[in-house]
């Protein structure tokens, strides 16, 4: 548990936090933007170099985007959400606190006796690569077909009435 | 104390930070934004546990974990979009005042 683990740790909390408590959704958005950077730090720590730098293409760069994109193009409607009443926001929260009160007794009962792992030799991007091409084929096609298909999808759907053309 | 353990921690309370977000706001928008933390959460989990798991050289954690990443991206790009399709038509993005079938 070093210390570079508690900062990053910190502030992914942090942004995460900010993005689901502040009350301005670009705020919201940008906020995420620094905790989805966070734990793309965490993931360069675990030694997932690949993973993290996906994480930043696909949840900084497209998936904040996509969400700031969609704050701007519903910019007319009624954002002003009323806030929720206090019943409501103390369910939500003592029902977050009790899946995490669960959550974390499992781990702390569950993994404090296994055994510490010598870190992988090879993580890099051949290893990957090798594993993607060779064993993992066809979910990787499936992911690609998965991916063209939903995002034709969302073209479609956020396409107006009568603008498709057929 | 086994490193795995902080990792794990930090990734629940990922989950429920946006457990309490999707289940706290009313906006549309930030229910999805909660639901890409709860997903983030779980990819935490599958790479902690390709790193200090007993087989780290299958690359099953990191695989696992990026085609999750590109699932939640599709999740994402049709859920905003469907966003975008009824905000049009419902002239809100407030999920309380979504509730007719007919918009």
């Amino acid at each position: 548990m070093n210390f570079s683990f508690l900062l990053v740790a910190a502030l992914t909390l942090a942004g995460a936090l900010a993005a689901m408590a502040l009350r301005n959704l670009v705020h919201c958005v940008l906020a995420l933007v620094v905790g989805f950077v966070g734990l793309a730090a965490i993931y360069l720590q675990l030694g997932a170099q690949f993973v993290g730098l996906a994480q930043i293409f696909v949840y900084a760069g497209a998936v904040a985007i996509l969400a700031a994109f969609v704050i701007l193009l519903t910019q007319g409607v009624e954002h002003r959400t009323r806030p929720a009443a206090a019943m409501d926001w103390a369910v939500g929260a003592l029902l977050a606190c009790g899946v995490f009160a669960v959550l974390a007794w499992a781990v702390v009962r569950g993994v404090a006796h296994l055994p510490i792992a010598a870190p992988p030799s090879n993580a890099g991007v051949h290893a990957i690569g090798d594993a993607m091409l060779h064993r993992f084929v066809l979910p990787l096609e499936v992911a690609g077909l998965l991916l063209t298909v939903a995002l034709i999808g969302a073209v479609l759907l956020a396409m107006r009435d009568g603008e498709a053309g057929a | 104390m086994n490193p795995l353990t902080g990792y794990l921690l930090l990734a629940a309370l990922l989950f429920s930070i946006g457990l309490a977000g999707v289940l706290t706001r009313r906006s549309a928008i930030l229910m999805l934004v909660g639901m890409e933390l709860m997903l983030n959460a779980a990819n935490l989990n599958l790479i902690a546990f390709w790193r200090y798991g007993p087989n780290p050289a299958a690359m099953t954690g990191v695989l696992f974990a990026l085609f999750s990443i590109g699932v939640a991206a599709a999740e994402a790009a049709v859920g905003l979009g469907l966003l975008v399709a009824v905000a049009r038509r419902v002239r809100t993005t407030d999920v309380d005042q979504m509730d007719a079938m007919r918009g």
